[in-house]
Formats: C-alpha cells, sequence, structure tokens
C-alpha cells in the first residue's frame, strides 16, 4: 500500500512541474538575446584596450566589426511580443494530467514487480521469510569457509553435501582442503577418489586410481578404497583382477554392510559371482557382454551431457568433463570435435574461453 | 520500495521526456513564453527523476538486495562498499542507467543556467535534449533494465568482474560519459539553430562552455582509462588501438576540432556551417562509440553481456540520430549566412589547418576501428588493425599537426605574417633543435625517428612558453609591466599555452616509453635476482593472503639501485571464488616521471613464478599531458570574458612591424 502511495506522489511530482510554468504568467522574462552578446563583446574591447592586450587600430577594426554585427542582429531579432495561447496551454496541461499517468502505468505495469519487497542482506541474515534451503546454508557455509580457509571440520561437513548437488569439481576441492587440514586417513583419500570419478562420468580416472592406492596403502581393508580399485581394474579390461579384489571384499565385509548388494552386482557384472567353472568361451563372451553393457552405461552418461551442453554451452566444467570422458573413452576425434564444439559456445565470453583453454591444455587436447 | 520506486521514477523521466520533446517545440512555434518553460522545469524534474533512480540503484548494490536481476548479476555480498558503489556502472544495465543520469544533468544545467539563452533557443535545445534522453529511456527499460527482480532472491550474488574491482571503476566511466554526454548538448544546440535557421557568433558563445566541459572529461577519461589499462592488465601497455579505445578517441579528436573551429566562429563569426556540422559529428561519434561497445560487436573487457536486440536497437537509435540530423543539416545549411572573410595565412586559416588534421585523423581512426569489423561482418573474414596500420597513417598527421601547434596561436587574426610568427618561434625552434642533438649523441639504440619526435615534442613546449613571453613582454619590458600584463593576459591564452604544451609532454612520454623501454620475463625462485635498467630486483618470497573477497599470491621483491636499497614492491595474483577467475595486481615504483613496473603470472610447481619486469622511462608523461591540457581546458572555462578576434587592419600593417 505505502509504495502506491509513493508512486502517486511521484506522479503528482511529475504532473506538477509541468504545470507550473503553465499556470505562471508569460510577463517579461529574463532571457539573453544576440544583441546583449554583441554589447558585452564591445565592452570587453574597452576594457581589453585598457589593459594594454590589444593595440588600438585593432581594437578599432574589431569595434567596426562588431558594430556592424550587432546593427544586423537587432535588425533581424524578431519582435518576441509574449503571446499566450490558452488553447494549447490546456492541451499541455491535459497531456501532463491525463498522459502522463497513463504511458507511466502503461509502461511499468509490464515491467515491473510491485508486489515484491526489497530484500536487503541485513534482513535476509535475520533468516525471515526464506526457508533455508540446502543451497543457502551451501552459500553460508561457503562464505564461512571463505573467510577461514582452515576450518577442516566444515570442509569436512561441506563436500558430501557438495556431491550430492552434483558440484563435483567444488566437491573435489573440498575433499582436497579436508585432507589438507584434517590430515591423512583412507577414508578421506577415498572419499576425494570418489569425487574425482564422479567428476569424470563415472571413469576412475588415473588420479582418481592414485588416490585409492594411497587409501588402500593407509588402510588395505578400506571398503570404498577397494571396491574402486577393483572397478579401475574392470575399466582396464582386467576382469580377473576386479573379480579378485572384490571378492575379497566380500569375505572381509560385515553382514550387514549396506555397500554389499552393489559389490555383489558389481561381481556378477564381470562373471565372478557364482561359479568359476566356465569354458573359457562362456568366460570370453560374458566379457564381451560385460563390456558392451559398462560402454553403454558410459556412453549413455556421456550422451545425456552432450545434449545438456548443447541446450546450454555456458558450462564450461560440463564441456572439459565431456572431452575428458571422449579421451577417456578413447575417442580423439569426438574430443577434438567437442572441444572445438565448446570453444564455439563460450567464444562470446572472453573469461569462460580462457578457463576453457587452460582446462583443454592440461587434458592435452591442443595448445 | 526502494528496488520498485527506483524502477517508477525511471519509467516518470519517460513520460517527462516525452513531452519536454514536444510541448517546448510547439510553444516555439506559437512564441508561447509559458509552453516554452515547460522545457526548463520537466528537464529539471527529469534531472530529479533519474538521480532518484540512479540513487536507487546504488542503494540496491550497498544493501546487497539480491531480489533485484542486476545486483545479484554482479555484485556479492563481501565486496568491499566501495565497488559495491562502483559495480553499479560495472555492467551494463547499470552503465546505461549512468548515461542517462548524465544526460538529464547536462539538460537540469541547461535549464539552470541557461538564463542568458534566447527563450526559443533554449526550449529548442532542451527539446533536441529530451528526444535523446526519451530514446535511451526506451533502450534502458525494454532491453536493459536495471530493475527487473527475481521473485525466489538467491542467498549470493555472482559477484563483479575482478578486473573492473579498481578504484578506476570509480573514476573512469563517469569521466567517460560525462565527455561522451556533454557533447549532445553542442549536438543539441547545433540541431536547434538549424531548425530555427539562425546562427551566429552568439550562438558559439553559448556552446563554448558545454563543448569545453564536455572536452575536458573526455581527455580526462581517455587518460584515465589508459593508465588504468596500463596498471591493471599486467603487460605494462598503455593504448592498444583497441576499437574500444577507438570508439572514445574519435570523439575526442572531432570535439577538439570542435573546439577550434567554434573559438573561430565565436571570434570571427566564421566557419558557421563547418561548426555545426562538427557538432553534429562529434556527438555521433559518441553514439558510434556506444554502439560499439554496447551492443556487443566487439568482445572486450567493456562488453559486459553479448545480445542481439541490444544491439540493433542502438543500432536504431544511431541511425535515427545521425541520420535525421545529417538530413536536416543537409536540408538546412545552405539556409545559414556565410560568415566572415580571412585569408589562408591567418589565425583563422591555422584554425582550419588544425580542424582539417583532425578531422582527417579521426577519419582515419574511423577506417581503423569499422574496416575489420565490415570485413568480418561480410566477408567472414577475420583481420586486425593494429599499431602498424596507425604508426603509418595516424602518427604523420599527428606530426604535421603538432609542427603547426605552436604557430597557431602567434598569428594575427584576419591576415598573419607567417615570417614574423617564424622569426619570433625561432628560439623554440632551436630549444628543439638542441635537444634532437643532445638525444641523438646521448642515447644508443632505438628508432632513429625517437630524437626528431622528441624535438618536435620540445619545439611544441617552447612554442607555447614563447607565446605567454611575447605576449607578457616578458623579454623587453621591465618587470612591473610584465607582471601587470600577465594578470591582465586573459585566463584562455594561460589555458591555450597549457593545452598545447601538454600535448608535448604527452609527446615525450610516448616517445621515450616506446623507444626505450626494457623488459625482462622469466621464471625466478626466492632469492633470486633480476638486473633491468640498472635496478636490482631480488625476489624475497611468496606468501597467501586472504582479502575480502579474494585470496591473493603476494610475491615481496627488494629493489635496489647500486647497492642501495630502496623499497620493498609487492606484486600480488588475486584468484576471486565466485567468479573462478584471478587478475594480477602490477606493483610500481615511480622514480621521477619514470616507473619500475613487476607483474606476476603463473607460479610452478617448485615455488617458482613467472615475472614480468619492465622499466618503463619517462612514461608518466603521457598522462601529465593529458592532465595539462584539461587543466588549460579548466582555465579557458573559467574565463568568463566574451572572446574578441581583434582583426589586424589591412592598412595598419606597415606601421606596427617596428613595434614588434
Amino acid at each position: 500500500m505505502t509504495l502506491w502511495f509513493v508512486f502517486a506522489l511521484m506522479t503528482v511530482a511529475a504532473i506538477f512541474a509541468v504545470l507550473w510554468p503553465l499556470g505562471r504568467g508569460s510577463g517579461a522574462q529574463d532571457q539573453g538575446s544576440e544583441v546583449a552578446v554583441y554589447k558585452d563583446q564591445l565592452a570587453e574591447i574597452e576594457r581589453d584596450l585598457a589593459a594594454g592586450l590589444i593595440p588600438a587600430p585593432e581594437a578599432e577594426a574589431a569595434r567596426v566589426e562588431i558594430s556592424r554585427r550587432l546593427l544586423a542582429a537587432a535588425a533581424s531579432e524578431p519582435a518576441m511580443a509574449p503571446k499566450s495561447n490558452l488553447k494549447w496551454r490546456r492541451v499541455a496541461a491535459a497531456l501532463a494530467l491525463a498522459g502522463l499517468p497513463l504511458v507511466a502505468v502503461a509502461v511499468y505495469m509490464p515491467l515491473g514487480s510491485p508486489k515484491l519487497q526489497d530484500f536487503p542482506l541485513a534482513q535476509r541474515q535475520r533468516g525471515s521469510g526464506m526457508a533455508q534451503s540446502l543451497e543457502n546454508l551451501v552459500v553460508q557455509v561457503e562464505q564461512h569457509l571463505e573467510k577461514n580457509p582452515t576450518d577442516g571440520r566444515g570442509w569436512n561437513v561441506l563436500a558430501p553435501v557438495l556431491e550430492r548437488l552434483g558440484r563435483f569439481d567444488d566437491a573435489v576441492r573440498a575433499y582436497r582442503n579436508s585432507l589438507t587440514y584434517n590430515g591423512e586417513s583412507a577414508e578421506r583419500r577415498s572419499d576425494l577418489g570418489e569425487a574425482i570419478s564422479a567428476a569424470a562420468g563415472g571413469v576412475v580416472t588415473a588420479e582418481a586410481k592414485t588416490e585409492f592406492e594411497r587409501a588402500h596403502a593407509l588402510n588395505a581393508d578400506d571398503p570404498k578404497a577397494n571396491y574402486f580399485l577393483g572397478l579401475a581394474a574392470e575399466q582396464d579390461g582386467r576382469k580377473g583382477d576386479a573379480a579378485t579384489m572384490w571378492r575379497a571384499l566380500l569375505a572381509k565385509a560385515p553382514a550387514d554392510a549396506p555397500w554389499r548388494a552393489l559389490v555383489q552386482s558389481s561381481l556378477a557384472r564381470v562373471g565372478g559371482g557364482t561359479m568359476p567353472a566356465l569354458s573359457d568361451e562362456t568366460i570370453a563372451a560374458s566379457k564381451d557382454i560385460a563390456e558392451g553393457d559398462r560402454n553403454a552405461m558410459v556412453r549413455g552418461m556421456v550422451d545425456r551431457l552432450a545434449t545438456r551442453l548443447k541446450q546450454n554451452g555456458d558450462d564450461v566444467e560440463g564441456w572439459l568433463r565431456l572431452v575428458r570422458a571422449y579421451l577417456v573413452m578413447g575417442e580423439r576425434d569426438k574430443a577434438m570435435g567437442a572441444s572445438a564444439d565448446a570453444r564455439q559456445a563460450v567464444a562470446g565470453d572472453a573469461e569462460r574461453l580462457r578457463q576453457l583453454n587452460e582446462g583443454l591444455r592440461t587434458l592435452g587436447v591442443d595448445g | 520500495m526502494i528496488a520498485e520506486s527506483g524502477h517508477y521514477a525511471l519509467v516518470l523521466a519517460l513520460g517527462l521526456a516525452l513531452i519536454q520533446s514536444t510541448v517546448p517545440l510547439i510553444g516555439a512555434r506559437l512564441g508561447d513564453v509559458a509552453l516554452m518553460n515547460v522545457a526548463r522545469s520537466t528537464a529539471l524534474a527529469q534531472l530529479l527523476f533519474v538521480g532518484a533512480s540512479f540513487v536507487a540503484l546504488v542503494m540496491l548494490h550497498v544493501n546487497s538486495d539480491f531480489s533485484v536481476a542486476n545486483v545479484y548479476e554482479n555484485s556479492h555480498s563481501m565486496k568491499p562498499l566501495l565497488y559495491k558503489i562502483t559495480g553499479v556502472w560495472g555492467n551494463h544495465e547499470g552503465s546505461m542507467l549512468l548515461w542517462v543520469s548524465i544526460l538529464a544533468l547536462f539538460g537540469g544545467l541547461v535549464a539552470s543556467f541557461g538564463n542568458n539563452l534566447p527563450l526559443s533557443l533554449r526550449a529548442h535545445v532542451l527539446a533536441v535534449q529530451a528526444w535523446i534522453a526519451s530514446a535511451f529511456y526506451l533502450f534502458i527499460l525494454v532491453t536493459s533494465n536495471p530493475f527487473l527482480r527475481i521473485a525466489n532472491p538467491p542467498i549470493e550474488g555472482r559477484d563483479l568482474n575482478p578486473v573492473l574491482q579498481d578504484i578506476g571503476l570509480a573514476v573512469h566511466p563517469p569521466m567517460l560519459y560525462l565527455g561522451y554526454v556533454g557533447f549532445s548538448i553542442s549536438f543539441s544546440f547545433a540541431i536547434a539553430a538549424l531548425m530555427e535557421g539562425r546562427i551566429d557568433a552568439a550562438w558559439a558563445r553559448w556552446v563554448r562552455p558545454w563543448t569545453l566541459v564536455a572536452w575536458i572529461f573526455l581527455t580526462l577519461g581517455i587518460a584515465m582509462g589508459s593508465y588504468w589499462a596500463y596498471y591493471e592488465l599486467g603487460w605494462g601497455g598503455w593504448w592498444f588501438w583497441d576499437p574500444v579505445e577507438n570508439a572514445s578517441l574519435m570523439p575526442w579528436l572531432a570535439g577538439t576540432a570542435l573546439l577550434h573551429s567554434a573559438l573561430v566562429m565565436e571570434k570571427r563569426n566564421a566557419l558557421k556551417v563547418w561548426t555545426i556540422l562538427l557538432s553534429i559529428l562529434t556527438f555521433s561519434l559518441s553514439l558510434l562509440g556506444t554502439f560499439l561497445v554496447r551492443s556487443g560487436v566487439i568482445t572486450s573487457v567493456h562488453a559486459f553481456a553479448t545480445d542481439p536486440t541490444r544491439g540493433v536497437f542502438i543500432l536504431l537509435i544511431l541511425c535515427l540520430f545521425i541520420g535525421g540530423s545529417l538530413a536536416l543539416f543537409a536540408g538546412r545549411a545552405t539556409s545559414l549566412k556565410q560568415g566572415g572573410l580571412f585569408a589562408p595565412i591567418s589565425r583563422e586559416g591555422a584554425l582550419v589547418l588544425n580542424n582539417l588534421l583532425l578531422t582527417v585523423a579521426c577519419a582515419v581512426v574511423l577506417f581503423g576501428t569499422l574496416y575489420p569489423l565490415a570485413m568480418e561482418m561480410l566477408a567472414d573474414f577475420k583481420m586486425s588493425v593494429g599499431a602498424p596500420f596507425y604508426n603509418l597513417t595516424f602518427a604523420p598527421l599527428f606530426a604535421m599537426l603538432l609542427l603547426a601547434v605552436p604557430f597557431g596561436p602567434m598569428l594575427a587574426w584576419k591576415r598573419g605574417d607567417l615570417l614574423g610568427v617564424t622569426q619570433r618561434l625561432l628560439a623554440a625552434g632551436v630549444a628543439g633543435l638542441v635537444v634532437i642533438a643532445i638525444t641523438w649523441a646521448w642515447v644508443r639504440g632505438g628508432s632513429a625517428l625517437a630524437p626528431l619526435a622528441i624535438g618536435l615534442g620540445v619545439f611544441v613546449i617552447a612554442g607555447a612558453v614563447t607565446d605567454i613571453v611575447e605576449r607578457t613582454g616578458l623579454v623587453r619590458l621591465p618587470f612591473a609591466t610584465v607582471l601587470h600584463r600577465a594578470r591582465g593576459l586573459p585566463r584562455s591564452a594561460w589555458g591555450t599555452a597549457f593545452a598545447h604544451a601538454g600535448l608535448g609532454v604527452a609527446l615525450i612520454g610516448i616517445v621515450c616509453e616506446t623507444t626505450w623501454n626494457s623488459e625482462y620475463i622469466a621464471t625466478m625462485k626466492p632469492n633470486d635476482i633480476a638486473h633491468v635498467a640498472g635496478y636490482d630486483l631480488k625476489l624475497d618470497g611468496l606468501l597467501q593472503r586472504q582479502g575480502p573477497n579474494y585470496r591473493e599470491m603476494i610475491a615481496e621483491f627488494k629493489i635496489s639501485r647500486d647497492g642501495e636499497a630502496l623499497t620493498v614492491m609487492a606484486p600480488s595474483k588475486r584468484s576471486f571464488t565466485t567468479r573462478g577467475s584471478s587478475t594480477t595486481e602490477a606493483a610500481l615504483l615511480t622514480r621521477g616521471a619514470s616507473q619500475l613496473y613487476v607483474s606476476l603470472g603463473d607460479a610452478t610447481a617448485e615455488g617458482a613464478i613467472a615475472v614480468r619486469i619492465y622499466y618503463k622511462p619517462m612514461v608518466l608523461l603521457i598522462w601529465w599531458g593529458p592532465v595539462l591540457m584539461a587543466f588549460g581546458g579548466v582555465l579557458s572555462l573559467s574565463d568568463r570574458r566574451l572572446r574578441v578576434g581583434a582583426p589586424k587592419p589591412a592598412r595598419a600593417k606597415q606601421r606596427l612591424q617596428p613595434a614588434e
């Protein structure tokens, strides 16, 4: 309500600005004229002459010239008897009274959001009115960590949340910070490895594998490290090694471990689930199938990413992830194609283009 | 409430501008004083409402109200207060709001201080201002509205482009806009004169202060922008012949020409039609600059966002105003009375030469700016026109101009005596030659043209001094008389001398910097020592620090010269998390007019860091020159007296000769 009152006051002030001169009589107005300028110029010459700035003959010549202009100006000066045209003044007044508010409302209504309150920072921090969504909480924690980057506990809390929100690259950074400030532990290493492979679209990259190996070195029984090392072996095509690792993992696992089912299904995928007594032929066949399945899964993920980027090309991280995935899958042509597309998509934004180029360089796709 | 009130105020300003663009014109046609006076009150009210709108946006940025899309996209709650304020115009929408605010400011100034104008002229001028304003209000409201809201406001903003988080943003854009937009006044005056069909010396007298104000701000704005690029981008370059820079240089060249031709018009009632055309061209070039920068045709730090509808809209405004005004000019110019006559060798003649050279230089820059764009658009062929092109075209033109500069103010009006002036400039010429000889003997390396150019700079400065000496009679009259005459000398004469000397100063700086700068690029480890131009820079160590919204890595260098420790320089690299980008903060050490410049590259894993070190001799002269020019402009502006160009009478020539 107050807002409409303010709008009304402002409109009245604007209308008043138009009506005010209309209401005043058109008496003798204070105004400049050409004649006045030339008269001032003549006076100026006298002053310059007195100060000795111009010699007398030049002053005389200037005086003659200006006087000539003065006469011409006086002759051509329109005889401006102040006229008043009541009809047009009424039109102008009507324009101000009706036209101004009409234009204002017609332009403002489709553009403005009069129902929306202001939302300054101070009010927001009191937390009133706004649901504390997960994203907002994350932002608050991030702000806190920006100021206190050595708060290891904060990074510990933040990292899994970021991973769940799909911000894998941020999660990787958070896990790294957590490692730096909380110290080494097998769990943190393998969490970091998991985030890295999540960022790579599910592929256990060499970087991720290093992390899992470190975790394994710290604690040979760390289930996550063991599982992912198996996955890495599977992705490298060493099915047998993968099966061995997973079987060992299941043997040591407590009966109620929540990840049992996952490992079992993985084991089944590489064909080490039930019986070892299969002919070489069958093993070879199932290997092919499993290979096909895995490829189909990864490919599906990559395709989805590619489609998303086609619709919204702003996401530099996404492009890098796509290029990396193609590289991991050994499809260098597609990787090159994707990096060309990416360059085109972000060409309008110098900053993004720079980030992209840097990322591509670290991936080893041209320089 | 603040957001919506600001939005509504902008809409009301549009309404007022529409009234201001029509009612006063009707009043002028009918001779109705009241209707003409509507221009004045609406211009002031417009200023009030646009000002309120601008203040509202500033408050929203300061309060970090992320329910406003513009604030969300360009601000961050942890940004320092100064950058929260300057961030208002560090983005497309806000900078357009600043543009119209300044337009309204100039309109308001004409309305409140235009008492010495004839009523109908003032009505016309303000109406034309309102046309421009209406077009830009519409542009802002329709395509670049800074007051659009977000229903579910995010908790944190996206932060301002880190490169712009600098004190330079507080100064450079407002100054540049004051210059760009200031030329709208002379444009409006020119259109008003064409519409009224009357133009005379009095017109030039009324336009002069506005042109001068715009020129002063544009000069400072360009210089400031150049210095900002120099210290912020980390490459030590101060002018790149980038289209965006050219976009500001073109109105400056045309505006400088306008300043001089308006002088001829005021003093001698000549060059009237040309002056009108220059007024139109200068503002057209300002609009073109706005188009180039704001439409996203050019990718640069200035193009905040690219949006084709904006480009089309500005192009439309551009065509409407430039096309319309030139058509009006073509139709009405012939009906304007021609002014006084003058001999080719005279002050007027010199100013015509000045105009000729400046406009040709401007045309060269225009060609160099638009040709690559046209090629890219029509032939899909990317090319860049850079320093080599301008060195071959722009530089010789300017050299000619500078050679002529000292002669101009010493020639008499109407008919001059070139030989006499040459004799009087002999001392200045000798000074230039001596400097050439000394430079040649003293320095090693560099272009053979450099000493010549320095000599030219000295000649320009000495010429400006000679002019003052001549006018006060310093050498031939007793000191008391000299003092009296110096005090009586119009401040505009002092202004001329300062502005012309500023040209020479800037030239010397440019030549020294480009010819004799030395650079050292290397990867340094702590305790490494770099030797550049006689200075020893020892990298002490790298340290990390947390800023308000960034983290920075600082490298500390101990500087010494000949074993004597001077100071510590600390360039840094800042990384901003929100935008995920980083900036380099160069460290500068000023010694006289020369500077030592250190900026950081990337750090390597082994604790080493890439370092760029430059020694730039006399580099500060490049910016002191424009500051001197602007100071000259201020002196001339403060001279409220009328300008009379007393002509040299033909008969009196013989008689006067011996006295000189």
